[in-house]
């Protein structure tokens, strides 16, 4: 008997979950969220490179430590590896990559094109947004598409799975299965308008969302209440974006330079007065989890740590928001491994037998 | 965010690359350098209400008037209405012509002025004094169709879900098409199908 992880296709890992009543996808993170569980996601940093073993080196930290991994598309409007190829990459090994596609770059055609390759690939969750201006990244010339918004992309999606038609209304013969999510932002004005487009975005219809950089845990307290107020807690599974800083001076250079990024001074203070500002960082940054766990409607933690991607695993497993459970890890199949023991002397053995020595012994 | 001097990043190295010459232009955007100064605009946003009452009686009257366009052709009368429609509402909220105005569900605030042209929202770059993201010295069009729909009667018109812009219809006359809609949908009110008769 081969013991199997639970959410693992038993034909292989690179293929999708068998279908469950009142799921929309077949992919990993909806049950684990359906479930009740606390779900935990992270970002992963694309390689600047044409190599797949790029990608794979970068997801492999994560390994047992997340739910889903978000594959970014350019995102602050700088080029990288696109979100279709990383997503391609990871589902051939087993990952439940979320597919996010920013408006900035494509039109409907492309967008709609890209969401059932996607699917056909077996990516079960996308991430729409609406991206940042293209002035932010590393090609400030380029020109900025935003045919659809991340509202509208939400609601293409939605009518590609649930009606199986495209925009235009002409039929799709298999419908993509998805799990659809979006990004929130409390800490941005309009504050008393961003309950309402959460259920704008319910509307169109996200299953899940993931909010901005939480560092002001009062202000998320006040939204959240409110959106429970409005009944969509029950509607739609509410994610809390996280991070570690690295340091004082790099909280103050997002402050002022990332647009959408609100950290109060009590943060800055924080990381000024410790003696390491790294580890401070990471402590902030646990501490910030714990106390959004116990905030009703939150129903798992999206840890961004872009460029300290090696602390994901220390970031959760410190803070213990997986309460021992073990996300899907890449194993080695019991059967595999059993045969790999056995053979593996075949490698190291120096035993070089010439022709002449096989004569002999066959004798 | 780098291990390094966080204030190089990618983008700071492409623009110090930029071949530098004294003329500057003022704004970052497209977007941004057609219009004038936003005055006008936020004067309308502050008066939504009065506009949204004014609208109504307006599209009435254009609807009465449904008779006399389809008499002359619709076709004939695109040129004169799109020259005074191109200019009233380019000088009230720097109209962009669409072709498919949504004011009154964006609280009298264009959301075609938006640097990403975003039709259900604000995106989550809105600066702490709630200016925009791309243009540091312009009012966050969402910001302001917040407070003005807030004002209305059918404010809350700015919690619907927008359809796509369908890109084929900008440069034509909104004030015409939903006349022309409204009229059809009045016929068809007044004359039911009837269920009896093959389709």
């Amino acid at each position: 008997m081969i013991g199997r992880q639970p959410d693992e296709n038993p034909a292989g890992i690179h293929l999708p979950l068998d279908p469950l009543p009142g799921h929309t996808s077949r992919g990993r993170l909806e049950r684990v969220l359906r479930r009740g569980e606390f779900a935990v996601t992270t970002e992963l940093n694309p390689p600047d490179s044409a190599d797949p073993e790029d990608v794979y080196n970068r997801a492999k930290i994560f390994d047992g430590w997340v739910d889903a991994i978000n594959a970014v598309d350019a995102s602050g409007a700088n080029c990288h590896m696109s979100s279709v190829g990383i997503c391609a990459l990871l589902t051939r090994m087993g990952y439940a990559p979320i597919m996010q596609i920013a408006c900035r770059d494509r039109n409907r055609i492309a967008i709609q094109g890209d969401v059932l390759g996607g699917a056909a690939m077996g990516v079960a969750n996308m991430l729409c947004l609406t991206g940042d201006g293209v002035q932010a990244g590393d090609q400030p010339g380029a020109k900025p598409v935003f045919d659809l918004d991340c509202m509208s992309l939400l609601e293409t999606c939605r009518i590609m799975r649930d009606n199986g038609k495209f925009l235009s209304g002409r039929q799709l013969t298999t419908p993509p299965q998805l799990f659809l999510g979006a990004a929130i932002n409390p800490f941005a004005p309009p504050i008393d308008f961003r309950p309402y487009r959460l259920g704008k975005k319910i509307a169109a219809g996200a299953q899940f969302v993931q909010s901005q950089y939480c560092f002001d845990v009062p202000m998320f307290r006040t939204y959240m209440q409110q959106v429970r107020d409005l009944g969509f807690t029950e509607k739609c599974f509410i994610l809390c974006g996280v991070g570690p800083l690295a340091s004082a001076k790099t909280a103050k250079w997002i402050r002022s330079n990332v647009p959408g990024i609100h950290i109060p001074d009590s943060i800055v203070k924080r990381l000024e007065g410790a003696q390491d500002q790294k580890k401070e960082g990471k402590q902030l940054c646990i501490d910030i989890i714990n106390e959004v766990k116990e905030i009703p409607g939150v129903c798992g933690v999206h840890v961004m740590a872009y460029r300290q991607e090696e602390y994901v695993a220390e970031i959760v497993d410190e803070s213990g928001v997986l309460k021992g459970r073990q996300p899907w890890k890449r194993e080695i199949r019991r059967d595999d491994q059993l045969v790999a023991e056995r053979l593996d002397h075949i490698l190291h053995d120096e035993i070089t037998e010439t022709q002449v020595d096989m004569v002999k012994t066959a004798h | 965010m780098s291990e390094t001097s966080p204030a190089i990043t990618q983008a700071t190295l492409v623009k110090k690359a930029a071949p530098k010459s004294d003329y500057k232009p003022a704004d970052v955007s497209p977007q941004r350098r057609v219009q004038r100064s936003f005055a006008v605009r936020l004067w309308s946003v502050r008066h939504s209400r009065l506009l949204e009452w004014f609208y109504a009686r307006f599209s009435d009257m254009f609807l009465a008037l449904h008779p006399l366009w389809k008499r002359i052709g619709y076709g004939r009368v695109e040129g004169p209405i799109k020259f005074v429609e191109k200019r009233v509402k380019g000088f009230m909220f720097d109209c962009r012509m669409c072709g498919q105005c949504i004011l009154s569900s964006t609280g009298m605030s264009c959301p075609m002025n938006c640097p990403k042209q975003l039709r259900n929202g604000p995106c989550g770059g809105v600066r702490a004094n709630g200016n925009c993201e791309v243009e540091p010295d312009m009012p966050c069009v969402w910001v302001k169709a917040w407070e003005g729909s807030r004002n209305m009667v059918h404010g809350d018109k700015v919690l619907d879900v927008q359809k796509p812009v369908d890109q084929s219809l900008r440069e034509t006359s909104a004030w015409l098409r939903v006349t022309a809609q409204a009229a059809a949908a009045r016929e068809a009110a007044r004359n039911p199908p009837n269920p009896g008769a093959p389709a």
